[in-house]
């Protein structure tokens, strides 16, 4: 499937007449390029490393004559008395999918992915942010939504909608990830597009109240160390958090990009523990209990658990650890030789991007890639990298570093201190994918 | 009007996190308001809720009780339907029997005999999350009685065991002893740029 940028870039190249060169121009040389010149003058440089050194031989092909289009000769649609916008119907492509390549045979405790390859900002729209449910979405009237925060407190409180939203509010960036997002995939390329490899991440503004505010007002107990957050669910979904964490920067939410929370997103309300694995943000929150231990859930101990050498399991594993995909070009799409912009996401649950490396070479040689504006706290950042194509086999990935330090590692690096058996969690390895000689964009795990 | 309300009540909201915190590792990120809107509930109006276990210890553990072969009569009517017969795998999920050894194996089989490190985990989801179509229906009795049902397939307790608020606590599971605490970061990947391979 040829990318829009593809089919619009309006270069056609004689592949007959390449040389094997796999020469490229300097990454500071074509990013300035990229950033700066008009469409004339990218043509014109590109013509110019046609006819320079590189031996890259693009040829311009003419444009066919004009001629008016339909829409400037008639009505548009008319504005509706109300309505709630949809996209294009030409968009109807860019779905939020079930994975095909590990299927439920039940779509209640399921998943759904983002199409992160469509994705073009830091912001997932909210109709496609990934799901994760325990037993499907629940039907909530915010009317009689009640939350509840007992146990280790001063005193027990309720709280209605209507009371939660006369607070002041927060609205913070954040990116989430489930624990299993890339779980198909850490030794055998099984998935196809990164929607499959990475859909379980989403980003959003998420607008709410700190949980410190609520348990200041229930007043905490002397030795309360751990809380348990429950929803409202057919599951009843319930994870333990420990109090240091929920302080720090936890969220009551009950909205997201602007609106009020989508009912698969928790509506009306839900937890948000930035960084953390998505499983802990407890959707349809229903009660907040205050304790001295965890609690050692199911979802904590049989599920969310990593595998571990000598058959061991590593629990409460929260932080999701710095990671970065390649969304473009990525699984599924067809390329053409010439200028491509290679663009990406990098995350970390442990603060924020540093530096984002990407190789064309399967990782043998690898140069750091411009990071956009803004690059913020546990966040996706969004990164860009010029490659001018040639034609060769390349093998293309990005590798991230956050700020702590942390090197994003590879598969090889984590299955030396990691046990790869069954659904495994936290995969965050460097992620490659392979462009073959005729331009098919292929996963290439290994 | 709100934000000098906000800023009015600052220092006196500082103390108050001062104080909340002082016992505490963690520092809120954002200030409290002076305003309270919660309303105070009892435990006794809280209790239809109150379902959570501390399954190491059982806290929370209802009075009930309920043996294998009444667990079997439960599961037979309420848990075939996806699980299969024998709780060996159904039509919608595999097997919730077996598996004890194999996780120093290449395939790791999970079932709740395998894999809750406690015995009471099998209550609290049950209770809290079974049958999917329902739950929230079963009596106290009923879990009981399906927990030392499936207890007893996976080998751990005898045919003629009853599980209660003590007697589920006692149980020993295999995987009691095989989880760590996270201790990551664990990889130390390093910034190659050139000739990394």
């Amino acid at each position: 499937m040829p990318t829009k940028r593809d089919s619009t870039s309006g270069i056609v190249v004689d592949r007959r007449r390449i040389p094997g060169s796999q020469a490229e121009p300097s990454a500071e040389d074509l990013t300035h390029h990229l950033d700066n010149a008009s469409r004339r003058n990218f043509l014109r440089r590109t013509s110019t490393l046609a006819s320079g050194a590189l031996a890259t031989s693009v040829s311009l092909a003419h444009a066919d004559p004009l001629t008016i289009p339909e829409s400037n000769k008639a009505f548009g649609k008319p504005i509706a008395e109300d309505d709630y916008g949809v996209p294009s119907k030409f968009e109807a492509h860019v779905r939020r999918r079930r994975s095909d390549v590990l299927k439920n045979r039940q779509n209640f405790s399921d998943w759904s992915m983002t199409p992160l390859q469509h994705q073009h900002g830091i912001i997932t729209p909210n109709g496609l942010i990934y799901e994760r449910h325990h037993n499907g979405t629940p039907d909530i009237d915010p009317a009689k939504h009640k939350l509840v925060i007992h146990g280790m407190v001063r005193q027990p409180l309720e709280f209605t909608m209507d009371d939660l939203m006369r607070y002041p509010s927060v609205s913070k960036f954040y990116f989430m990830e489930c624990s299993g997002n890339g779980l198909t995939d850490w030794l055998k390329a099984a998935s196809t597009t990164v929607q499959q490899t990475h859909g379980l991440l989403s980003c959003a503004q998420w607008t709410g109240i700190p949980v410190s505010w609520l348990l200041d007002e229930a007043g905490l107990a002397p030795g309360a160390k751990w809380l348990a957050f429950e929803g409202a669910d057919g599951a009843t979904h319930v994870r333990s958090l420990p109090l240091k964490k929920v302080l720090d920067d936890c969220l009551l939410v009950y909205a997201q990009n602007g609106e009020m929370l989508r009912a698969e997103q928790g509506y009306p309300l839900r937890l948000f523990v930035p960084g953390w694995e998505g499983n802990v943000s407890v959707k349809w929150l229903r009660r907040i209990k205050v304790g001295d231990e965890p609690w050692h859930f199911r979802s904590e101990t049989a599920r969310y658990t990593d595998p571990m050498p000598d058959g061991m399991w590593r629990q409460f594993s929260f932080e999701m650890e710095c990671k970065s995909v390649v969304t473009r070009p990525s699984g599924g799409m067809n390329i053409r030789p010439g200028m491509h912009e290679i663009q990406g996401f990098a995350w970390s649950g442990n603060g924020t991007i540093r530096a984002v490396d990407v190789t064309v070479d399967g990782g043998v040689n690898w140069r750091e890639a411009r990071l956009e504006e803004p690059v913020l706290n546990k966040c996706l950042t969004r990164f860009r990298f010029p490659w001018d194509w040639t034609g060769g086999p390349a093998t293309i990935a990005s590798r991230a570093v956050d700020s702590t330090g942390y090197v994003q590692p590879t598969v090889q690096d984590l299955a030396k201190v990691r046990a790869i058996v069954g659904f495994v969690q936290h995969h965050n390895g460097v992620f490659p994918w392979s462009v073959s000689a005729s331009g098919e964009v292929k996963n290439a795990i290994a | 009007m709100r934000s000098r309300e906000l800023a009015a009540g600052l220092g006196a909201a500082i103390i108050a996190v001062g104080c909340a915190t002082q016992q505490y590792v963690g520092t809120p990120a954002e200030p409290t308001p002076r305003v309270k809107f919660g309303k105070p509930i009892t435990n006794a109006d809280i209790a239809p809720w109150d379902i959570d276990i501390r399954t190491p210890d059982g806290k929370g553990l209802p009075a009930g009780r309920g043996t294998v072969a009444e667990g079997k009569t439960v599961y037979d009517a309420k848990c075939t339907v996806c699980h299969g017969a024998d709780a060996k795998g159904g039509p919608v999920y595999g097997t919730m029997v077996g598996g004890i050894g194999s996780f120093k194996t290449s395939t790791r089989v999970l079932t709740p005999g395998s894999m809750y490190p406690y015995a009471p985990i099998l209550f609290d989801y049950i209770r809290r999350a079974m049958p999917m179509d329902r739950p929230q229906s079963l009596t106290a009795n009923e879990v009981y009685a399906v927990s030392a049902y499936l207890l007893n397939l996976n080998g751990i307790i005898p045919a003629d065991a009853v599980m209660d608020q003590n007697a589920l606590v006692q149980v020993q599971m295999p995987n009691r002893n095989g989880f760590i605490i996270d201790d990551r970061p664990d990889t130390k990947a390093v910034r190659c740029m050139t000739n990394c391979k």
